[in-house]
């Protein structure tokens, strides 16, 4: 027995951050399933490439770094970054958006600000807003669902995926609008006319496929809540904000309306934004309260851009990436108020402490 | 006149720029007057931030006078007692970038010391009493000295003037009361080696040197 | 009676496994007499007690062996009777692993008890007195603090107390101590309790708090109050309230939140909101110490951890050494990782095995290593807020982990560093390992720390600063006497010049010139008296220099026959130009005295006589006098290179005198041999420096500066001079130079020490010394 000189405690509860991205990870699998199954074999390569590029991009920069490549990488904060890029990125968007996102995210997001637990900004959403403007069209191409596609016709084969993913090659009925792109440039029509005349929107409640990916990212997010991995207060009070909002505008229909609150709870990257992207601890706000304010002010912002924004059908990223900003400044005002004192003391007060 | 003015827009702009300037010169001499500061308080901010050892490595009789003198411009890297804390400290005070402690001066020491006189061989000779800027030695002419450990700064100023050399300045020693724990490094060498190597993995930008000799 | 009580909840908090099954299994226990025990002086929070005790006395068991040192201190005992063996700093159970001032006792085996004073009713006692009785006991808080417990029984009288809470909680994983002690010991539990009411003026609400994990314990103290409230009705008022088990409910604040529903203010004592919080073990100890008399010198404590083939509680005697507890039980070395003195989450581990039970030792940990393996490499923060979650308090674990690093210290301080309790729960459920309170515990030490230099800082620059000023006044007391006999110099002069006047005049006159002159010598006379006089006091009020000065004036008295002595005479009045006044008075007297003996030398006769024209006598008379005006105007009218000049003069004359005094002192064999003839080194030095800097163009201001230097600005002047020179050289060229420094002051010291050999100087012992010191840090460093 060697005789340690180490502070207490002693023991250690079984929580390890490589724990809770493992976690994070199996929660994602319902969602890829359910993409996969819409969209096809593309989202697998998506995010097989990301979160190798991911891997292989932290591993370079801790080689650099000169740190242990393989402590660091058990982690998995860069596997999660890498499936979080798969997943929002189209379905058979080219190779070089997938590795420039991967770059972005782990290199300049996360890494040129001290890795792990220093970034600022979430990185696949850094990633994922930064291409949405350098490259409008292909990030916003995302394939026609299979419900929508014509009788006989499936997803795309393997090699006719693999084909377009690296050499462009046109895959038949390949690309159709989402809810949110025609939900943004409708002018004139009701919702009632509008689901008419739109295919798109022939689903149960939010559009053909994308509200059964929003229900599966949904069922890994209360499997992470249920693991307690992270707290309900900003998902739900996002969910809750975004709710609400659609509510306050929703007139039944009318030419002028953005959708249904259900329709905005399951249309786009709610769910995903929701559970897996406005959850990451890093990014967000510390304290519950703070988190509850956090939370709240990405969903509010969410549907201020998807019905009054000019360009951009969904909002999460950006309102994700608005909200990080803000993230400290929440946080200064959401101290907690310490025993045995009458009030919270800001991090500026400078008055002399009561005696120790 | 005034038409003369209105007429010539440079005329004007200029008239209107100097009594601007005119006016607010008058405000604020009249400011500068009014609330002049007395006394500087500076100096005494300064003051309270150096070490007090009294030393005078920086140059200057006492930790008063180069206050004074940082005031007056002097570079503030010249404290070898109160090293790089106080330079920043002080860095901070003045709003400038913190330089690195000038070692014309001497060099910083970790381990605090007091002076500690033998007192067997103690002659009496009243020159270190002389030489103690802050009168921490006790003692009359050719009676033994003693150093009042609590006010020592060790500053080293009567260790030269010993005639019989019987001073030594000793590292004050850790008690129970002293002593606290230090902050997890990564270069902390622990007790145990089998995860000596893993401990040392907190995220750090500097590798340490045992790390460098074996690579 | 009943846990009908309210209970509130406390933020955060965690449930770590408990861990306590394994020592419950069997009875509290006893271990045999260890062969030794070690009783440290300092085994609560507050200043040590002092040994009143003697190495090789005999003490009985529950002896007074360390007293009290003023109020926040505690008596300690003897554990059992034997002898003193020693009383030496010994390793004591502290996170530090310094060793400390105990007393070792060998035990004769037999455990006889000094005479204890028992008192069967309590109630039939003044308070003070029970408070004495406690105090002399030396009783002290059983749950892991120390805190004196006669001390917190006495609240100040502003601070009415109105709930009395026993801690019972004993959150922590794997200590049972106390729940082993409310089961075995309930009836003097209850008893304790009803005393400290007593203490504390009967209190409205007696509450002991348990854990709801602890159904024995509970269960035994319910019967317990039953059994006491037959015979005493406040029992009754006794509640044994359950709680949720949740960690750190234990902590005295915590508890009294559970319990109260309050929150003890930050930087206040509980006393402050009417509550007063002792652990249950401490309530027995009061107990036993009032109704039987006996100070405390064991504790139930609990031994657990997997490295241990028996685990329990035992009835542990003080200063027993934890080697020889585990030994007891079976302690195996190598299946252990640590040795933990406390619980998994607020213990320390323990860096000498020998080191002993003391009264804060609730528990002794020896885990497994898959038990409590060591901790796993810390990873960045990853800002989850799990801490923040289960802090107690509602601190921001986190922000405080930051500024810990970054050693913000004021950050720390208005994020209530200090209100931290150190429990461990953000540690515990860091998901990245980060161990946090180490962090906080060494920010907290740095603060305080500071606090302490701010303090010293101060207090150095007072002392420098009152220093300085004392200087400054000597000074100015020195200027101000030296203008007042300038003064009264010209004035003399100006009656002097009136005289000259009134001699000019018909000589009828003569006589009543005469008596003038008479009259200005009597006042020369005078003046001279009043100088000397003042030069007396002066000689008294300036030091050790001013003896040797009279003592150096001696040798000239049998020489004052000796013509030759008469220039040496007159080289020191030129000395005394630069202190002409002070030395004034002297000078003329001695000059009298020169003129009285030598009678051929005195053809300006000074004394008048008839024929001699009363000029002349006067002149004579004047003569000092005028020639000291003279002087001082001079002196005040000198050119820079003038005084530097006279200032040659008068080092030349003090090494004369010095010189003299060294062969003075080689004739008497005087002691200081030595310093003085370092003291004549240093003046010629001195001569050749101030020489060299006349021969320098413009080197005369600063010269003039230099000196009205005084001791302690050479020195500064000589340290900046070494460190400018050492900066500029490389590393080998400083050790080369320090080298030589070293060996030219060996070269000095054998020198004095060769002299002092010569001399039979009784201080031959410091030379020597001081000569192989010198030789070893050569060594050292060549």
């Amino acid at each position: 027995m060697a005789l340690l000189n180490i502070t207490s405690p002693h023991t250690h509860g079984a929580n390890r951050t490589g724990r809770i991205m493992r976690l994070v990870v199996y929660a994602t699998f319902p969602g890829i399933a359910a993409l996969t199954h819409f969209f096809g074999i593309g989202v697998l390569i998506n995010v097989f490439l990301a979160s190798i590029t991911c891997l292989a991009f932290e591993a370079a920069v801790m080689k650099l770094r000169q740190r242990p490549i393989m402590f660091y990488l058990r982690d998995c904060s860069a596997l999660v970054t890498g499936i979080l890029i798969g997943v929002s990125l189209p379905a058979y968007c080219p190779w070089w958006l997938v590795i420039s996102a991967s770059f972005i995210a782990i290199v300049l997001a996360k890494q040129l600000y001290g890795g792990m637990g220093f970034n600022p900004f979430n990185p696949a959403m850094v990633a994922y807003a930064l291409l949405l403007v350098s490259f409008p069209l292909q990030m916003s191409a995302w394939p026609t669902p299979l419900p929508l596609l014509s009788d006989g016709q499936t997803t795309p084969s393997l090699v006719a995926a693999l084909e377009k993913i690296f050499f462009g090659t046109h895959i038949d009925g390949y690309s159709s609008a989402t809810v949110l792109d025609i939900m943004k440039q409708n002018a004139g029509l009701t919702l009632d006319d509008l689901y008419k005349k739109e295919a798109v929107f022939n689903g149960r409640w939010a559009g053909a496929g994308w509200e059964w990916v929003n229900i599966a990212f949904l069922i890994g997010g209360i499997y992470l809540l249920y693991k307690k991995v992270f707290t309900w207060h900003a998902p739900i009070s996002m969910l809750a904000a975004l709710a609400i909002m659609a509510t306050l505008f929703y007139d039944s229909g009318s030419s002028n309306s953005s959708g249904s609150p259900i329709f905005h709870l399951l249309s786009g990257a709610t769910m995903l934004g929701a559970f897996f992207i406005v959850t990451d601890p890093v990014t967000s706000a510390v304290s519950n309260k703070g988190r509850v304010i956090y939370g709240a002010l990405i969903g509010v912002l969410i549907y201020v851009i998807r019905s009054w924004g000019t360009s951009y059908p969904d909002g999460v990223a950006f309102a994700v990436l608005l909200l990080n900003f803000a993230a400290p400044f929440i946080d200064y005002y959401t101290t907690p108020r310490t025993y045995g004192h009458k009030k919270p003391r800001r991090a500026t007060d400078s008055t002399p402490r009561d005696g120790h | 006149m005034i038409d003369v003015i209105l007429q010539n827009p440079i005329l004007s702009a200029l008239l209107a720029l100097g009594g601007l300037s005119a006016a607010f010169g008058a405000i604020l001499g009249f400011a500068a007057v009014k609330y002049k500061v007395d006394g500087d308080p500076l100096v005494e901010r300064i003051d309270a931030l150096l070490p007090q050892t009294q030393c005078g490595q920086c140059g200057h009789p006492g930790c008063k006078p180069y206050a004074q003198a940082i005031v007056n411009g002097e570079d503030i890297n010249k404290c070898p007692p109160g090293g790089q804390a106080t330079i920043n400290a002080l860095a901070d005070l003045l709003d400038v970038p913190a330089p690195s402690l000038d070692t014309e001066h001497g060099e910083y020491s970790e381990v605090k010391k007091v002076a500690f006189i033998r007192e067997e061989e103690c002659i009496g000779c009243t020159k270190c009493i002389q030489a103690c800027p802050t009168d921490a030695i006790l003692g009359a002419a050719k009676q033994m000295h003693t150093v009042i450990a609590d006010e020592c700064t060790g500053c080293d100023l009567c260790v030269e003037p010993c005639p019989v050399d019987c001073i030594d300045m000793i590292p004050v020693q850790t008690d129970l009361n002293a002593w606290k724990w230090t902050l997890p490094t990564t270069n902390q060498k622990p007790l145990f080696h089998v995860v000596a190597n893993e401990l040392n993995l907190i995220a750090s930008d500097r590798r340490n040197s045992d790390d460098e000799k074996a690579a | 009676m009943t846990s009908l009580t309210r209970v509130w909840d406390i933020p955060g908090g965690i449930h770590p496994p408990e861990n306590k099954n394994q020592s419950l299994q069997l009875p509290l226990g006893e271990i045999p007499l260890p062969p030794l025990l070690v009783i440290p002086l300092n085994q609560h929070m507050g200043t040590p007690a002092q040994p009143v005790v003697q190495v090789g006395d005999s003490v009985l068991a529950g002896q007074l062996i360390g007293a009290a040192d003023g109020t926040f201190s505690a008596n300690t005992h003897a554990s059992t009777s034997g002898t003193v063996i020693a009383i030496e700093d010994r390793a004591i159970p502290h996170p530090s692993g310094i060793a400390a001032q105990s007393i070792v006792i060998q035990p004769d085996g037999l455990h006889a008890w000094i005479e204890k004073e028992e008192c069967a009713d309590f109630r039939a006692l003044d308070r003070l007195e029970l408070l004495d009785k406690i105090r002399a006991a030396g009783v002290a808080g059983l749950g892991g603090a120390g805190f004196p417990t006669a001390v917190k029984l006495a609240p100040k009288s502003t601070q009415v107390i109105d709930t009395l809470i026993l801690n019972g909680a004993e959150c922590e994983p794997y200590i049972t101590a106390d729940d082993m002690l409310m089961q075995v010991r309930a009836n003097e539990l209850i008893a304790g309790t009803l005393l400290l009411s007593h203490i504390l003026h009967h209190p409205e609400k007696l509450l002991i708090g348990v854990e709801d994990n602890k159904p024995k314990a509970i269960a035994a103290l319910k019967m317990a109050i039953a059994a006491a409230a037959v015979t005493d009705p406040e029992a009754k008022k006794i509640q044994v309230v359950s709680f949720p088990t949740k960690y750190p409910s234990g902590g005295a604040k915590q508890i009294i939140q559970i319990l109260t529903g309050r929150e003890t203010p930050s930087g206040h004592h509980s006393a402050d909101i009417g509550v007063i919080c002792v652990n249950v073990a401490t309530a027995v100890a009061a107990w036993r110490a009032v109704r039987y008399g006996e100070p405390m010198i064991s504790r139930v404590t609990t031994i657990v951890g997997e490295a241990l083939q028996t685990q329990r509680n035992i009835d542990v005697l003080f200063g027993t050494p934890i080697s020889y507890v585990l030994e007891q039980h079976g302690f195996d070395a190598n299946r252990a990782s640590r040795v933990v003195m406390g619980g998994p989450m607020m213990g320390f581990t323990l860096l000498d095995l020998d080191a002993p039970v003391i009264k804060t030792t609730n528990c002794i940990l020896a885990p497994g290593k898959q038990e409590l393996p060591p901790p796993a490499p810390a990873q960045a923060c990853i800002r989850c807020g799990l801490c923040a979650e289960v802090c107690p308090v509602s601190l921001l674990p986190q922000q405080l982990f930051w500024y810990a690093q970054a050693e913000d210290f004021d950050r720390l301080e208005t994020h209530n560093l200090f209100d931290c309790i150190e429990c461990g729960a953000c540690s515990y459920v860091c998901p990245s390992s980060i161990p946090l309170v180490q962090y906080y515990r060494a920010a907290k030490g740095s603060i305080r720390q500071q606090e302490i230099e701010k303090e010293k800082a101060d207090r150095s620059r007072q002392r420098f600063e009152f220093r300085q000023a004392r200087i400054a006044k000597e000074e100015a007391e020195k200027e101000a006497k030296r203008l007042l006999r300038q003064k009264a110099a010209e004035e003399a002069k100006k009656k002097l010049a009136e005289k000259t006047i009134a001699t000019s005049e018909p000589l009828e006159a003569l006589a009543t010139t005469t008596d003038i002159v008479a009259a200005a010598v009597a006042k020369a006379s005078a003046v001279q008296i009043s100088a000397d006089e003042q030069k007396i006091k002066l000689e008294r009020m300036v030091n050790a220099a001013k003896s040797t000065l009279e003592f150096a004036q001696k040798p000239l008295v049998p020489n004052k026959t000796n013509p030759v002595i008469s220039e040496e005479q007159l080289v020191k009045q030129q000395v005394r130009v630069k202190q002409a006044a002070l030395k004034l008075a002297e000078a003329e007297k001695k000059l009298a005295d020169f003129i009285a003996t030598q009678p051929e030398l005195a053809a300006p006769e000074p004394l008048p006589t008839a024929t001699t024209p009363a000029v002349a006598t006067t002149t004579a008379i004047d003569d000092p006098i005028a020639a000291a005006i003279a002087r001082a105007q001079a002196k005040l009218a000198i050119s820079p290179a003038d005084r530097i000049r006279s200032n040659i003069e008068s080092l030349h004359s003090r090494l004369a005198k010095a010189e003299e005094r060294v062969a003075e002192a080689k004739a008497d064999g005087s002691i200081n041999v030595a310093a003085l003839q370092q003291g004549v080194d240093k003046l010629r030095e001195k001569i050749a420096e101030t020489e060299a800097q006349l021969t320098e163009p413009g080197a005369n201001e600063p010269v003039a500066v230099k000196a009205e230097k005084t001791a302690a600005q050479i020195a500064i002047e000589k340290a900046r001079q070494k460190a400018t020179a050492m900066a500029n050289k490389s590393d080998g060229q400083k050790r080369a130079e320090q080298i030589q420094a070293l060996q030219l002051r060996l070269q000095k010291a054998r020198e004095r020490l060769a002299q002092a050999e010569a001399e039979n100087d009784p201080n031959i012992e410091a030379f020597r010394l001081g000569v192989t010191r010198l030789e070893e840090k050569l060594n050292e460093i060549a």
